[in-house]
């Protein structure tokens, strides 16, 4: 919301600066964006009229003027000689001179010149030229009481200081000059001044309106103005005040309509009464109707849209936008005018459906005041009749009563403000304050009973006074206290995962953490996942970023890609997040590594990472549970994965995730020199910790014996160990893998495991021929289930 | 047989003493000690003749012998100790490794700074009292809207550029429906943070489609807009380490009455204004309020009862003014040259 210094000033009186005010609206709960000048800094440039306009003899498009801009010499008022290049340059004209030495916009400094010949002492400026427009034909137009050699910028008041202010949705009252004005007087406890405008009557004729849908329009108020002229620009000062609103002034009828809703915050709309057929009539559209508006869109209207209509159909969305058959132009010569009343609750979305999101359409939803249409309305004829000429018939008035919203009273309790803001206002404060907001105070045994006024939407509710109070009082004078909380010692499961340290085994193993979009490409997930439905975002970003992601992996591998390609030779990445099914949501972590199985150093030969080295950092994650015996690798494969490098991992048997090399066609398609390996598991899962629990120790030495193991390829490691372990008694207690060979020696298809058994006792030393018992089982049992050998 | 003249024996003792002390290594000593002391030694070999002696001369040579055996004895255990101290100094000097060679094995990586902070966040809110809750990502309009009192077409939705699946579910766009979920689960009082991702539809220099929020909730009988300042303040000096001023501004939160905004000093400038707080010398970092009446019914508590206050803030913006980074996108981007900058901690 733009509100110009000098606009605003008409309304109220300002005690303050501008920056001044800009900071009281601030802490009263209106945000000053920004403060800017109507004008851009220039100097030098004054009012002149051209006295004499010719054509320059060796240039067709440029004029020789003759301008009077107030100097004087001996033989009285003297002349300046300035070439032209606009074609409104023109004898009798009042425009903006540029003198010699003056300084335009940015700083361009005006001098004497020779323009084709002919001397030319300074330059005649366009709004564009002097930052007042975009764009801009031929040199500036002025009143023609502009004094001559006054300065332009006090002429056009360009150093009228503009705010910029941010107005919060539920604050539709404040969406004006006139709003912002009230919020002013409540804070100087001053009062706003209002137009009364009583333009004459000198037509009888009123238009009908029917209200058909009170509930979408309860008020219609509109006027005819006959034998208007649509054709003469806006005067200046109109114009002026629009563009420092930030809007485009386009014809009479049309400014003064943006203007009326700019500073009383009533929108409002202009039809050309000749093209109406028939009466007007609010009601909500039908099932299949359609209207193209202004914007030249026709639109499908749905049953919960109120339209205005005539008997050919509706000319106009209520509240929102005006129709384009019935629009005004510059040939319309007979208007009729609306000022019109629509609750919030019939208009709100209705625009941003359409993809409409107009200034009338704003203000509607967030609340426009039903009780001031009658002003607007006399406002805009007196202004129309003063720019266009024309005469006015009388406010024709159709409301609904029972369907306009009803101010009730609101119950404040004194106790509930200190209960509430922790501080305590005085009674007369109270009062005052609310009253200074528009507000009717009357008191009640425990506080005050408070009306508010017509134009305040947002106060329903105790909270909402409270809120008042608090805001014009001011939030800085509500000192802080410490709250008295009860003391409660709240659960701490110690089984539960500390993230801190779960991510730090990761980091402390060369992981870095990484957060990636959980909006993935379809077209990447589809390639890793083929087949797997996640939820389809509606309005994406972009199509790269328009499905869930069904695992962290699609993220990670782009961002080690994108690493890659900066240079890094070696990439660990993991991350926390959720995976995204079609109704659920996975806490996960996941990894990737890829490069030098350890950092490129010396002593220690480089070698790419392997499912071994990765599995070895999950084991360390896995460690922090107490529980690593719970958990286990099975072969098994997903379809990004190498089928014959990848495992499914499990806890107590359930799956909680997955581990392996990207498949080789993968590993291609995106490019990579070396196989990624990833990991992904259930957080919850895979870090709830078992309790500790206490175990004797043993005094008794321990007993190792070695055992080379021939089995088969494809006996797994896990197989191998639950027969040892089945076979050998309570007293196996640990099991150490320390070779794994296939060569010279062992059968193809065939590999040899050296197993080092720890035997111990809690009750005695393990004699040798116990261990050698305990080995013969194992060996026995091996052989029949395994059909293994063994090597000496 | 006689014994020897002293005059043999001294210099034989004169003659073993000089190899001791020439001897340049253990070997050569433990040589002299076997050729004088050894079984067959010439010293051991003296003592056996003693017996032959006649008692008188026995005494007196005998004597004389077992000094002479304790002199070499102390003497060869010096000259041992010597040696093996040249020894071991020998091998020392041998053994010097170079000390600024780098050490071997794997770098540290480290956690995402945005984590960093969450999790202090996290840390300096327990120690407040708070626990820490989380809620789903995508949500429903109940919880995301509804219940924080933004009914459909409410304009405020309109601050939410919010991504929709097809079925009227939506991602997230604050971390506030984690406050209904948090009282819809228990009774007061509640003293709840509930950190994690959320989304808007707004993509630029300073917006990223996902970004990081940390809601708080403190709902209690007696609960006032005046703890709130205090809280906010209190973790905003702690969070950063420093005195800085705080104020509430007035706002608008539909879930929230009064709303306002907090601003605290600019951490960079101090106040004076620069780029960073855009020449305002504050920095816009929370938005927070008295729970509202209707939210506080929505989560099932009693509001002529009870009283609370809530307040969001962005992770993300915190982390940037923490460790003084300039732009968000940077975290998102997963660049191995940034992160690696917060290994630290």
């Amino acid at each position: 919301m733009r509100v110009p210094m000098s606009w605003l000033r008409e309304f109220v009186d300002v005690p303050w600066s501008a920056r001044e005010l800009g900071s009281r609206l601030t802490m009263s709960g209106f945000e000053l964006e920004a403060l800017e000048t109507a004008a851009p800094a220039f100097s030098g440039i004054v009012v002149a009229e051209i006295v004499e306009a010719a054509r320059h003899p060796q240039a067709d498009k440029l004029q020789v003027c003759k301008v009077r801009a107030g100097g004087a010499s001996s033989k009285g008022e003297a002349l300046l000689q300035i070439v032209c290049g606009a074609a409104n340059a023109r004898a009798g004209l009042k425009t903006a001179l540029a003198t010699v030495g003056a300084k335009l916009p940015g700083g361009h400094a005006i001098a004497a010149a020779k323009l084709r010949g002919v001397e030319s002492f300074g330059m005649l400026c366009s709004a564009k030229e002097l930052g007042l427009a975009d764009s801009s034909e031929g040199i500036i137009e002025l009143p023609a009481d502009a004094p001559v050699g006054q300065d332009l910028r006090a002429c056009m008041q360009l150093d009228d200081e503009i705010l910029e202010l941010n107005v919060t949705p539920n604050r539709g009252d404040a969406m004006s000059v006139l709003g912002i004005a009230r919020e002013v007087a409540a804070l100087t406890r001053s009062t706003v001044r209002l137009p009364e405008p009583a333009p004459a009557m000198a037509l009888q004729e009123t238009f009908p309106v029917r209200l058909s849908a009170p509930a979408g329009c309860p008020k219609f108020t509109c006027r005819v103005v006959r034998g208007i002229n649509n054709k003469t620009p806006s005067p200046p000062w109109l114009r002026e005040r629009l563009r420092r609103a930030g809007l485009r002034p386009i014809s009479p009828v049309v400014d003064i309509t943006q203007y009326v809703m700019l500073e009383l915050g009533q929108p409002m709309h202009a039809y050309d009464l000749n093209k109406l057929k028939g009466g007007l009539e609010a009601r909500f559209a039908r099932p299949g109707e359609a209207a193209t508006l202004l914007d030249g869109k026709e639109i499908k209207l749905t049953p919960d849209v109120v339209v205005i209509a005539d008997q050919s159909g509706p000319v106009g969305m209520g509240g929102v936008m005006g129709g384009l058959a019935s629009s005004c132009t510059a040939d319309t010569t007979d208007i009729l005018f609306e000022a019109a009343f629509f609750p919030p609750a019939a208009i709100a979305g209705r625009g941003r459906r359409y993809g409409l999101v107009t200034d009338a359409g704003q203000r509607f939803e967030r609340g426009v005041d039903p009780a001031h249409q009658e002003r607007a309305i006399s406002h805009a004829t007196g202004l129309l009749l003063s720019i266009a000429g024309g005469k006015a018939g009388p406010t024709h008035v159709v409301q609904d009563s029972d369907a306009l919203p009803k101010r009730a009273e609101v119950a404040l309790r004194r106790e509930r403000i200190g209960r509430l803001l922790g501080t305590t206002i005085a009674d007369n404060d109270v009062k005052a304050t609310l009253e200074s907001l528009g507000m009717r105070v009357l008191a009640s045994a425990d506080g005050w009973l408070v009306t508010p006024p017509s134009h305040r939407f947002d106060i329903n509710i105790e909270a909402d006074l409270i809120e008042e109070l608090a805001r014009v009082v001011g939030f800085e004078s509500i000192a802080e206290a410490d709250a008295t909380v009860r003391q409660k010692v709240r659960a701490l499961p110690e089984g539960s995962p500390v993230e801190s340290q779960a991510l730090e085994i990761l980091a402390g193993r060369g992981y870095q953490e990484a957060i990636t979009y959980a909006f993935v490409d379809p077209a990447r997930q589809n390639k890793l996942f083929p087949g797997v439905v996640t939820p389809v975002i509606s309005n994406p970003i972009s199509s790269d970023m328009a499905v869930m992601r069904a695992s962290l992996w699609p993220g990670l591998l782009k961002v080690a890609q994108e690493n890659l390609r900066r240079q890094q030779d070696r990439v660990r990445l993991f991350e926390h997040g959720a995976r995204f099914a079609e109704n659920s949501e996975t806490d996960l972590i996941a990894g990737i590594a890829i490069g030098s199985r350890r950092p490129e150093q010396w002593g220690m030969e480089s070698q790419p990472v392997d499912f071994f080295d990765v599995k070895q950092d999950l084991d360390a994650l896995f460690a922090r549970t107490g529980a690593s015996d719970e958990f286990g690798y099975v072969t098994d494969t997903l379809e990004c994965l190498h089928p014959g490098r990848s495992a499914r991992i499990t806890r107590c048997g359930k799956t909680i995730g997955w581990i392996g090399e990207l498949h080789p066609q993968l590993v291609q398609e995106f490019d990579f020199t070396y196989a990624p390996i990833l990991f992904e598991v259930d957080y919850q899962q895979a870090l709830a910790a078992k309790m500790p629990r206490f175990e004797e120790i043993s005094r008794f030495p321990r007993v190792r014996r070695d055992l080379a193991v021939v089995v088969d390829e494809k006996v797994s490691l896990r197989q191998l160990i639950d027969r040892v372990t089945f076979a050998a008694s309570s007293l196996l207690r640990d099991i150490r893998v320390f070779d794994v060979f296939r060569g010279p020696g062992i059968e193809t298809g065939r590999k040899s495991v050296a197993l080092g058994l720890i035997f111990q006792d809690n009750s005695r030393t393990l004699a040798d021929e116990d261990a050698d018992r305990l080995l013969a089982a194992i060996r026995a049992d091996l052989s029949a289930t395994l059909g293994a050998g063994f090597r000496e | 047989m006689s014994g020897e003249a002293p005059k043999d024996l001294d210099s034989r003792r004169e003659e073993t003493l000089g190899a001791i002390s020439s001897a340049s290594d253990p070997g050569t000593l433990e040589e002299v000690r076997v050729r004088t002391l050894g079984k067959s030694g010439w010293l051991t070999e003296k003592l056996k003749e003693l017996g032959k002696l006649a008692a008188e001369q026995r005494k007196e040579a005998g004597a004389n012998l077992n000094r002479m055996r304790e002199e070499f004895q102390a003497f060869i255990e010096k000259k041992r100790q010597e040696l093996e101290q040249a020894e071991v100094a020998k091998k020392l000097a041998k053994e010097r490794i170079d000390v600024t060679l780098p050490g071997r094995g794997e770098t540290r990586g480290g956690l995402h700074p945005v984590t960093k902070v969450r999790l202090r966040i996290e840390q300096l809110f327990r120690q407040a009292g708070f626990t820490v809750a989380s809620g789903p990502e995508i949500e429903d309009d109940f919880h995301n809207f509804e219940a924080l009192n933004i009914p459909s077409d409410h304009p405020a939705r309109a601050m939410h550029d919010t991504f929709y699946f097809p079925d009227g579910r939506l991602l997230r766009t604050h971390t506030s429906p984690v406050q209904i979920r948090a009282m819809l689960s228990g009774k007061p009082p509640f003293a709840v943070i509930a950190p994690g991702r959320v989304y808007r539809n707004d993509h630029d220099v300073t917006h990223s489609p996902m970004f990081h929020q940390v809601e708080g909730l403190m709902v209690d009988e007696g609960i006032t807009f005046a703890n709130m300042k205090a809280m906010l303040h209190g973790f905003l000096e702690a969070f950063f380490e420093r005195d800085l001023e705080m104020r509430l501004r007035p706002s608008y939160f539909p879930f929230t009455e009064p709303s306002a905004e907090v601003d605290m000093s600019c951490v960079l400038c101090g106040g004076a204004g620069c780029r960073v707080c855009k020449h305002t010398g504050w920095l816009e970092i929370s938005g927070c309020g008295m729970v509202h009446p209707r939210v506080l019914e929505a989560g099932g508590v009693d509001p002529e009862k009870y009283s609370g206050y809530a307040f969001g803030m962005g992770i993300d913006r915190l982390a940037m003014l923490r460790y003084g980074v300039n732009d968000l996108r940077l975290f998102f981007e997963n660049d191995l040259r940034f992160l690696t900058q917060f290994r630290a901690g």
